[in-house]
């Protein structure tokens, strides 16, 4: 069963990817989209009792083990000297929970991207990206070693990569695409220094090898030489794990390749983007909580990162007009949530994030693509407005998911939106955590958290509420050049769906817009009843009682009692913080862009540099671009024209063609076609092997 | 001094006498006869070492035949050989210097070789006493040497087949009788019998 | 030297004769019928040496190589002389000045 959820998307991406040419885009849509429902329904089956049974089906505990696995061998991969690599599946509860995930949204935005992509020549390429994402992740989630994680790893950044330039015409999504490869290559790097380093310091590649290393290291930590100093070998490897996480989750420093990546097609931002790809980094520390646990300093970096992230990311979005750029900007900072919950050692209240945020963001992603669909690919939110009218049950999906993001719910209650509950989970272990690192990171996330209901509700007024602001938006004012791109991309080859386009060449977008297809909507309905649930029903077995959670996880992460516990006693005032927070980010929110919308035009001329620093996302890509990519492209010229050009072609390989040329041109004089020349030349070297044979055979005896 | 110690001399003195006129005289007519002599005092050192059958050979092969028809080629060929002497001089000091260098080395090793006596022990194979030299090489040429000399045979087959190849031309305006033609011919192609009144002609 | 006739007397003629065939080469460059002349005196020294060490030995080997030598020698003037007589033929000269075709 294990191997049928893994392998059945790798079948689908086959299938769709090479003989989508010959086999029709209709029945790779198909192949793949029901291989997917299969492989999720699967996955269910394999969580329901993990949840609300009594366990995994068929998981052992192991003598030494940390809980309950199911190991399911494929192969043995690997053997070198001491190493011994097996090609296991490895699913515990941690598992269980990325598989629901993972299958779940994946399969959703399949049937969606049906709907979505309809226009798209290119659907069966579009559908074998996404099967074969949906299988590195699994592999990932799947991994019983560092190794086979890393090939997960790669494998959905591979991915990412393929669907992000999935438009390839377009020169925005192919930068786009390089950046955010390049960008997870700084993290990747770290990450394989770490797995190295792990092995290292460990001796063992496989998990439960590795982690029993770590229960036996004792009072005396492994040191390591770098340099000059010497570093506790457990901190360093965390550390480089963590820089993994941080690519891959688009954490502070390393974000900045994840709202560029937003020009994939939108059901990628769903899926990869918000869902599944960039939790990896969360999914990575929460597997490796054993090892983490032994580095304060390193959890110490992980809570702080996090927390600026939820923060950092929190502000930009306050400002950003793009709908789908908010929404990833948004995850960004929900993802610093994350970490700042592993940081603090509440490994499941971050899972659980994880687990919530997945549903409800994917929701808006998806509600974001049906806006975006039903006013024919325009995102910049300016010019929506009063869609509510045109588009209702987009709205109400969207509602929804954002009820859940900003974690609407009544505490002390079990009354609320899935978000209320993983976040507030969150904040309260923050608080719980104590000393400075713990109310920084507290402050942070609830300041976060208002400027999380602040953006998530003007995005609400600014695209459903209002009066429609495109009156005058034709084709022709296009203001960006890259959207006008998109909508050549998109425009219809054939003239019978040339109506339903007609904004291209009249109207207005808001005239013309339209709700999405029953396939686009299903998806949403689905992810809706997963925001508003999720939360209420889960909330037991990851955070509530000790008990429950030890039960639930069944040791497949480290389970802090007393953090939990102490997070349940917070002060009153702490349970209503983030409440707090959310109805002034509300209210501020709704002042400002329904009750009088000039406010925010005139707060942001009274702070024009705030503004800028914000629009600009604090200046990152011109930062990075200073430091990292001019110097880079400098060296790369210089090496171009010195190096290249100059030594390799100009010295070596042109200059040793002519020196042959010249040597030759030379030579060829002996050549003179005269017989004699040739005999002269025969008889001297006669003369000359005598007088040689003579000297040394009357030299030598 | 021993009669065939003089002859030695009379012979190698001429041979290398007209090995030099062969190379030195203006007239290449009279190098190839300079060069008949010296073959033909060649075979008297040839029968003063008792090789009597190569000698022979040497006198009918290469004067009779060899010498020959460098001697028909010089006169066949309409040559200014005048001209050829022009800048005669012009390598002599290169190859003065490479002869002299050879002939001190080979002169060097004539006076100061060593026979190994296991050598000298044990001939390939040991001239027969009592037996006269064509009979004695003609045994062994003819067992022992068989397929060396087939070997032999068949270069001097190629070499005539491809001396004939290489000279032989047709001439386009000569007549020729073919014989394949001539018997595959039929009557009714070549013939016609046409009956002819009397008095109308053809 | 002694009354007899040693190797030494066989070896040294034959000696200046190889040394006569090689000068000529060098002497009458131009005129290819001089030169296959030079080669045949230079074959006839390698005879001479073969016969007489033949003899010297008491080994018929050494005839019997001579003789191949010289089945060799004869094929090569055959050859030779073909060559130079449709060079002529073609050319109307066999003066080596004229033949450079190989130049590179």
């Amino acid at each position: 069963m294990i191997q049928a959820i893994v392998f059945l998307p790798l079948i689908g991406a086959l299938v769709a990817g090479l003989l989508g040419r010959t086999i029709g885009h209709r029945p790779s849509e198909l192949i793949t989209t029901t291989l997917l429902l299969v492989a999720a329904v699967l996955s269910w089956v394999v969580f329901i009792p993990v949840a609300f049974g009594d366990g995994l089906a068929g998981a052992v505990v192991e003598e030494g083990g940390h809980g309950a696995v199911l190991k399911v061998e494929i192969m043995r991969w690997i053997q070198v000297g001491d190493m011994d690599l097996r090609w296991i599946l490895r699913v515990d509860t941690l598992t269980a929970i990325m598989l629901v995930v993972v299958t779940t949204v994946s399969s959703l935005v399949h049937i969606y991207s049906i709907g979505y992509m309809e226009e798209d020549p290119h659907r069966s390429r579009f559908f074998a990206y996404l099967s074969l994402f949906t299988f590195a992740m699994l592999m990932l989630v799947t991994a019983d070693n560092f190794l086979q994680m890393f090939f997960g790893w790669e494998g959905v950044g591979l991915a990412s990569y393929l669907l992000i330039g999935f438009w390839y015409t377009r020169p925005a999504a192919n930068a786009a695409a390089m950046k955010a490869f390049v960008v997870n290559r700084v993290g990747d790097f770290g990450f394989a220094l770490g797995i190295f380093g792990a092995f290292m310091v460990l001796g063992h590649i496989d998990f439960d090898g590795a982690f029993h290393a770590v229960s036996e290291l004792g009072e005396e930590l492994p040191t390591m030489q770098f340099l000059a100093w010497n570093l506790d070998a457990m901190t360093v490897i965390c550390l480089l794990l963590f820089m993994g996480a941080m690519g891959k989750s688009a954490q502070f420093l390393l974000h900045t390749w994840l709202p560029d990546a937003m020009e994939g097609p939108t059901p990628v931002s769903a899926l990869i983007h918000a869902a599944t790809m960039v939790t990896a980094g969360v999914f990575m520390v929460a597997r490796l909580s054993p090892l983490f646990e032994t580095s304060p300093f390193a959890l110490a970096v992980v809570i702080t990162i996090g927390a600026i992230t939820a923060f950092f990311a929190a502000t930009i979005g306050l400002v950003q007009n793009d709908i789908k750029r908010v929404i990833a900007y948004s995850t960004c900072s929900q993802l610093g949530y994350m970490f700042v919950a592993l940081g603090v050692g509440a490994y499941s209240a971050g899972m659980f994030h994880l687990f919530t945020h997945a549903f409800f963001k994917a929701l808006l992603f998806l509600g974001a693509g049906s806006v975006i669909h039903a006013m024919h690919h325009e995102q910049d939110m300016r010019h929506m407005g009063g869609l509510r009218k045109k588009i209702p049950i987009t709205y109400a999906m969207m509602m929804i998911g954002t009820l859940a993001l900003t974690g609407v719910g009544i505490p002390g209650t079990s009354i609320g939106f899935a978000g209320f509950f993983s976040k507030d989970a969150i904040i309260e272990s923050a608080y719980a955590y104590g000393g400075t690192l713990g109310s920084f990171a507290f402050w942070m996330l609830v300041v976060a958290a208002l400027f999380t209901s602040f953006y998530s509700w003007r995005l609400v007024h600014l695209t459903f509420h209002g009066s429609p602001r495109d009156a005058q938006h034709g084709h022709s004012e296009h203001p960006d050049p890259q959207h006008a791109a998109l909508e050549t991309h998109h425009e219809p080859v054939d003239d019978d769906n040339a109506d339903d386009h007609g904004h291209a060449h009249h109207g207005s977008a808001y005239d013309n817009a339209h709700e999405s297809p029953a396939v686009m909507l299903w998806p949403l309905y689905v992810l809706a009843i997963g925001a508003v649930l999720s939360g209420v029903v889960f909330y037991g077995m990851f955070f509530h009682e000790v008990e429950h959670i030890e039960h639930f996880f069944a040791g497949s992460i480290y389970v802090d009692h007393e953090l939990i516990e102490a997070a349940h006693h917070v002060p009153l005032w702490v349970k209503w913080s983030a409440t707090i927070a959310m109805i002034l980010g509300f209210v501020t929110a709704w002042f400002m862009y329904i009750r009088s919308p000039e406010t925010p035009r005139g707060l942001a001329e009274r702070n024009p540099g705030l503004y800028s620093f914000l629009l600009n996302k604090w200046y990152f890509d011109e930062l990075y671009n200073v430091i990292f990519v001019r110097p880079a492209l400098w060296i790369g010229r210089a090496f171009w024209r010195g190096f290249d050009d100059w030594l390799i072609d100009g010295k070596l390989t042109e200059g040793l063609g002519r020196r042959v040329q010249n040597v030759t041109s030379w030579v060829v004089r002996l050549q003179s076609g005269y017989l004699y020349h040739y005999a002269f030349a025969m008889l001297i070297g006669v003369a000359a092997i005598l007088t040689w044979a003579i000297a040394a055979g009357g030299l030598l005896q | 001094m021993t009669l065939p110690l003089f002859f030695f001399y009379v012979f190698g003195t001429i041979t290398v006498a007209s090995a030099l006129m062969v190379i030195a005289s203006r007239n290449p007519v009279h190098s190839v006869l300079f060069l008949i002599l010296c073959f033909v005092n060649s075979a008297g050192l040839f029968m003063l070492a008792g090789a009597e059958f190569l000698a022979l050979i040497l006198v009918v092969v290469y004067v009779g035949a060899v010498a020959v028809l460098f001697l028909f080629v010089v006169m066949m060929l309409d040559v200014d050989f005048g001209s050829m002497r022009q800048g005669i001089l012009q390598y002599a000091p290169i190859g003065l210097v490479v002869g002299i260098i050879l002939l001190l080395e080979l002169l060097l090793v004539a006076g100061s070789f060593v026979i190994s006596p296991e050598i000298a022990a044990s001939p390939a194979v040991p001239m027969g006493i009592g037996i006269d030299n064509t009979r004695a090489l003609g045994q062994i040429l003819y067992t022992r040497y068989i397929y060396v000399f087939q070997g032999a045979g068949a270069v001097l087959l190629v070499a005539m087949i491809g001396a004939i190849v290489l000279t032989l031309r047709h001439k386009p305006n000569v007549k020729r009788q073919d014989p394949a033609t001539q018997v595959a011919r039929r009557a009714s192609e070549t013939m016609e019998v046409v009956k002819v009144k009397s008095g109308q002609g053809l | 030297m002694g009354l007899e006739i040693g190797l030494g007397h066989y070896l040294t003629v034959a000696a200046i004769l190889f040394t006569l065939g090689v000068f000529g080469i060098f002497l009458n460059r131009k005129n290819v019928i001089i030169i296959l002349m030079s080669v045949e005196l230079i074959l006839l020294a390698v005879n001479l040496n073969l016969v007489a060490f033949s003899a010297h030995l008491g080994d018929l080997q050494g005839q019997v190589f001579a003789l191949l030598i010289l089945t060799v020698a004869a094929a090569e003037a055959a050859i030779g002389l073909a060559i130079l007589v449709i060079f002529y033929r073609n050319r109307g000269s066999i003066a080596v000045d004229d033949i450079n075709m190989m130049k590179g």
